[in-house]
């Protein structure tokens, strides 16, 4: 009988580990070496070229103390609460009147989705121009009669943010209808048919049984707006440019800003550090609730 | 007194026609199961009943009231669901009263049926459980309860065993013949296990593309199936069938398939069996007989053994015959070999015979 | 005996036969289509206003409301989008962003799912010690802001020798494809029955064979969702753009900002819609022809992610 060589066990399933090869080099290098990276030299006094040389906590220090920065923090907490709210429950409604077995469901599903497909700048330009003063929503009420109609968004800092979350709602309530419609649908038609049978009546229905049922679906659906509240950055370039002065700032423009323009890296390391955390905030208790229950059973 | 009373039925869905001109009549307290291959239409009608489902034309009758225009709540019904459809976050309890309290049953009242329904059903010690902590069998005595809260006249079953293992079934199929004999309600109960249907009904009612092939007692559709369909779709085994012609006198008809002759004396027709019909011939594996001697002239014939299969109590062997294959179900307690040669004998009294054109019962 | 069941009362009432009774301008419906088409009027008026404003002449947009159709329609305000709007100092045009997108977006697509599709397969069927680690960090990576990556990225990129080129563009979206991209492909195939991937195996079929002769032939719907996704997102994105690419070699996106609200010049709205239309063309199209895909592959990207 030929003597069998052991197999070498780092050779096994060899082709599946260099297919692999991309992924580990991604997930080590950029994802956890890169933030890792940001992390580190948030704590240096990197000005124009990252440069080891440890200054502590400044740089969060002269962040927090920051007007803009601090400007910037509170839209995101402003536009992020609306926005997650407004998205929820206008998503969500949506959805139930799609669910409703309606006639033209596909072609209203498309006209909400729409805008979704495209891009942010896109958005932003031309949501700018309808809010325009001057030619836009403003201007065309005053021409029907209401010469006092005041809607400026854009050029008042009071509510320059709302006139972002308008923007934002129209392009990305779609998807969040979206999902929040297959999540009704996958409820077991079943149940419907014993609720009818009980005699409940549809709102109480959903109120008491299907809301209560959808519990995973919003809490995707939350992990997901919530992701991208904190991405918030292409719509208010494109929209407002951060201003009037620094009325519409957020942080993810703060960092670009001061990483590109104005030559301070450490700054712009210590705000999107900031980022980070306010990101897993988020995300580490959902982890944890999704992926601990699953191995418990 | 019929309970429930369906006239002139039809359902479409656009262009398909998924019941046709259906008419049923179910007696008070009758257990009626509708039976079928998946897409009969069972299950549609169930819904339609029930008013789950609007229907194209045609009335329904529950206890001589017109409900053809009424809301499921308001038919007097209670229907069990195969996906059991309790409220996954409401506990049995809540999944017991909440249809109460949305009619306005007062409190006492629904405290009396609530406990009347988890003495039934024995379910007393899960009432504040949540349905994700209960064994499916326990979910589903759940889901009788809520159809038994309702306190109606007719409980409507949709394939209630279907997502159950087979052991748990037959214990559950009892305890609903069991619920039954206790309550005297009316039942109607969709399934597609012919064993379900055979040992719960009083009645069955055969489906097959939105028609009702067979209405009649449980022994009379295994014994004398009405159409071919019927003849296949029930027993297991299933049934021989010999396509062949009408041979010999009026007096006394002779199946003749090839080689093979069977007398048909003592096969029990209305119609006369005129030589030259071409028919279909049907034993169920049960009614041939293995014999090592030869039986009576006419009825017997001798066949080649090809396949033996043991089932446990008893033994189906399979056998040619004139070139075709044959199985009867024998005692366990001898094994035949492959090749062996040996006699069968029919009973034509338990025979079926089938127009070949029709597909109908002689 | 007719004539004494006509008169007994209640029996003249309409027997209930048939399908129940239904108004077409019931409450219900009047409520959930009002709605329906209010809403979706909202979500058209940007569309139609963009499109109006395009075909105006400046006169026309100077004076008329941004609603009213357009008096003259006049195509030249797309001709100038495209071919001579000015950014800063460049005067030609969308045409260079869409080719620089063009450039951008098909390598970046053909590369991130021919990566995550193999990356994906490995993971379903091969599964090998460490491979879940690698893969969460992945995951979670989709989460982490692309801010915290950005420089390292640069420095990653000016290392290489190819930060501010269309390649170096191109691998950073082969990069962020690559969470959502494999999670995709690996649930796919995920759910390929395993017998099927053992019977090859046993067959003799090795990781390559199986992939390319098995795999590959049957999940073609994925694909088409993947290139759906890869592709209007490549389109849309704007910061890689801003960040990893220099004037000459800016995507349409990054370009149009600049046009629009370039602060030089007198504004030209008209113009500035034309060029916005013609940047959303792209993912427009793509969302129009695939329809029903682009549903399923947003909520398979989403739900499961």
């Amino acid at each position: 009988m030929p003597q069998q060589k052991r197999p070498i066990r780092l050779l096994r399933n060899l082709n599946a580990k260099i297919a692999a090869v991309p992924m580990m080099l991604t997930a080590t290098f950029v994802f956890a070496g890169g933030s890792l990276w940001t992390v580190l030299y948030s704590f240096t006094s990197s000005k124009l070229l990252p440069r080891f040389s440890f200054v502590g906590a400044e740089q969060y220090e002269r962040l927090w103390a920051a007007p803009r920065w601090n400007v910037a923090v509170e839209n995101l907490f402003i536009y992020g609460a609306l926005s997650l709210i407004f998205q929820f429950v206008i998503g969500f409604l949506l959805a139930a009147l799609l669910d409703q077995k309606i006639r033209f469901e596909d072609t209203f599903r498309t006209i909400f989705l729409y805008p979704f497909a495209l891009s942010f700048v896109v958005t932003g330009l031309v949501w700018q121009w309808i809010l325009n003063p001057d030619f836009g929503v403003q201007s065309v009420v005053r021409s029907l009669g209401w010469t006092n109609f005041e809607f400026n968004p854009l050029y008042d800092a009071d509510i320059v943010i709302f006139g972002i979350l308008i923007a934002a709602l129209w392009q990305g309530t779609g998807l969040i209808m979206c999902l929040m419609l297959a999540g009704l649908r996958g409820i077991d038609e079943d149940i419907w048919k014993a609720s009818r049978v009980d005699g409940i009546p549809t709102w109480k229905t959903y109120l008491f049984i299907v809301i209560p049922m959808m519990r995973p679906v919003f809490i995707t659906t939350l992990v997901i707006i919530a992701s991208g509240i904190v991405r918030v950055y292409d719509l208010v370039v494109a929209q407002t440019g951060g201003g009037p002065g620094i009325a519409s700032e957020v942080p993810a423009k703060y960092v670009y800003d001061y990483m590109f323009h104005a030559q301070n890296l450490g700054q712009g390391f210590a705000a999107s550090t900031m980022m980070l955390l306010s990101v897993a905030v988020v995300v580490v208790p959902w982890a944890y609730l999704e992926f601990g229950r699953r191995r418990h059973g | 007194m019929t309970s429930v009373s369906i006239k002139d039925l039809s359902l479409e869905f656009g262009a398909v026609s998924v019941l046709k001109d259906l008419n049923l009549d179910v007696g008070d307290g009758e257990f009626l199961v509708l039976l079928g291959p998946s897409g009969c239409g069972k299950s549609t009608l169930l819904n339609c009943i029930a008013g789950l489902l609007d229907i194209t034309d045609g009335q329904i009758f529950i206890k001589g009231k017109n409900v053809t225009w009424e809301e499921p709540k308001d038919r007097g019904i209670g229907m069990v669901f195969q996906s059991y459809a309790l409220y996954p976050q409401m506990s049995v309890r809540g999944n017991l009263t909440f249809g109460l309290k949305n009619a306005g049953v007062p409190r006492d009242e629904i405290a009396r049926r609530i406990e009347r329904a988890a003495n039934i059903l024995q379910i007393e010690p899960l009432l504040d459980r949540r349905p994700g902590q209960l064994s499916g069998g326990q979910r589903q005595r759940v889901a009788i309860g809520r159809a038994l809260v309702r306190d109606v006249d007719v409980f409507l079953f949709d394939e209630p065993l279907s997502n159950l293992d087979a052991k748990l079934r037959s214990e559950l199929r009892v305890e609903i013949k069991r619920l039954h004999q206790q309550l005297a309600n009316t039942m109607i109960y969709v399934t597609h296990d012919q064993i379900e249907a055979l040992t719960l009904a009083d009645r069955i009612a055969v489906m097959k593309g939105g028609l009702i092939q067979q209405l009649d007692e449980p022994l009379t559709i295994y014994n004398r199936p009405r159409n071919l369909f019927v003849a296949s779709f029930i027993g297991s085994p299933a049934m021989n069938f010999i396509k062949g012609e009408i041979t010999g006198t009026n007096g006394s008809p002779v199946f003749r398939a090839g080689d093979l002759t069977i007398s048909l004396a003592g096969y029990e027709t209305q119609q006369s069996l005129a030589p030259g019909h071409c028919v279909i011939l049907g034993f169920r594996p049960e009614h041939i007989t293995i014999s090592d001697v030869p039986g009576p002239a006419g009825r017997s014939c001798e066949a080649v053994v090809d396949l033996d299969e043991p089932m446990g109590a008893d033994s189906l062997v399979w056998l040619k015959v004139a070139g075709k294959a044959i199985s009867v179900r024998v005692d366990s307690g001898r094994r035949y070999q492959p090749g062996e040669k040996v006699f069968l004998i029919f009973n034509p009294a338990m025979a079926s015979l089938f127009d070949v054109a029709t597909e109908n019962r002689i | 005996m007719a004539d004494v069941a006509e008169i007994s009362g209640p029996q003249t009432a309409i027997e209930p036969r048939g399908a129940r009774p239904r108004h077409a301008f019931s409450r219900r419906n009047i409520f959930i289509y009002g709605t329906l088409i209010l809403v979706a009027v909202y979500y058209l008026i940007p569309l139609y206003v963009m499109v109006v404003t395009s075909l105006k002449g400046m006169p026309e947009v100077r004076l008329g409301n941004i609603f009213s159709p357009p008096m003259e329609i006049t195509f030249e305000p797309w001709v100038k989008a495209w071919s001579s709007a000015c950014t800063g100092l460049n005067c030609d045009g969308l045409s260079r962003g869409f080719w620089n997108s063009v450039r951008i977006t098909v390598p970046s697509v053909i590369l991130s799912i021919a990566i995550a599709s193999v990356n994906g397969y490995a993971l379903a069927n091969w599964r090998f010690k460490g491979a879940d680690i690698f893969f969460t960090v992945l995951i979670v990576g989709a989460f982490i802001p692309y801010q915290v990556m950005i420089y390292p990225i640069v420095i990653l990129l000016r290392e290489i020798g190819i930060y501010g080129s269309l390649s170096g563009l191109v691998l950073v979206h082969a990069i962020f494809g690559m969470p959502i991209m494999t999670l995709l492909f690996r649930n796919y195939f995920a759910a390929v029955p395993e017998e099927l991937f053992k019977a090859a195996r046993v067959d003799g079929a090795g990781f390559w064979a199986i992939y390319l002769k098995i795999m590959l032939p049957m999940s073609l719907p994925i694909f088409v969702v993947a290139i759906i996704l890869q592709t209007t997102g490549i389109w849309n994105d704007f910061l890689f753009g801003v960040v990893y690419t220099r004037p000459d070699t800016y995507p349409m996106t990054v370009q149009l900002n600049n046009i629009v609200n370039s602060v030089q010049g007198v504004k030209e709205y008209n113009v500035n819609m034309a060029a916005t239309i013609l940047t959303g063309l792209v993912p427009l199209i793509v969302y129009f022809v695939s329809g029903r895909l682009f549903v399923r592959g947003i909520a398979a990207g989403a739900v499961k992610g």
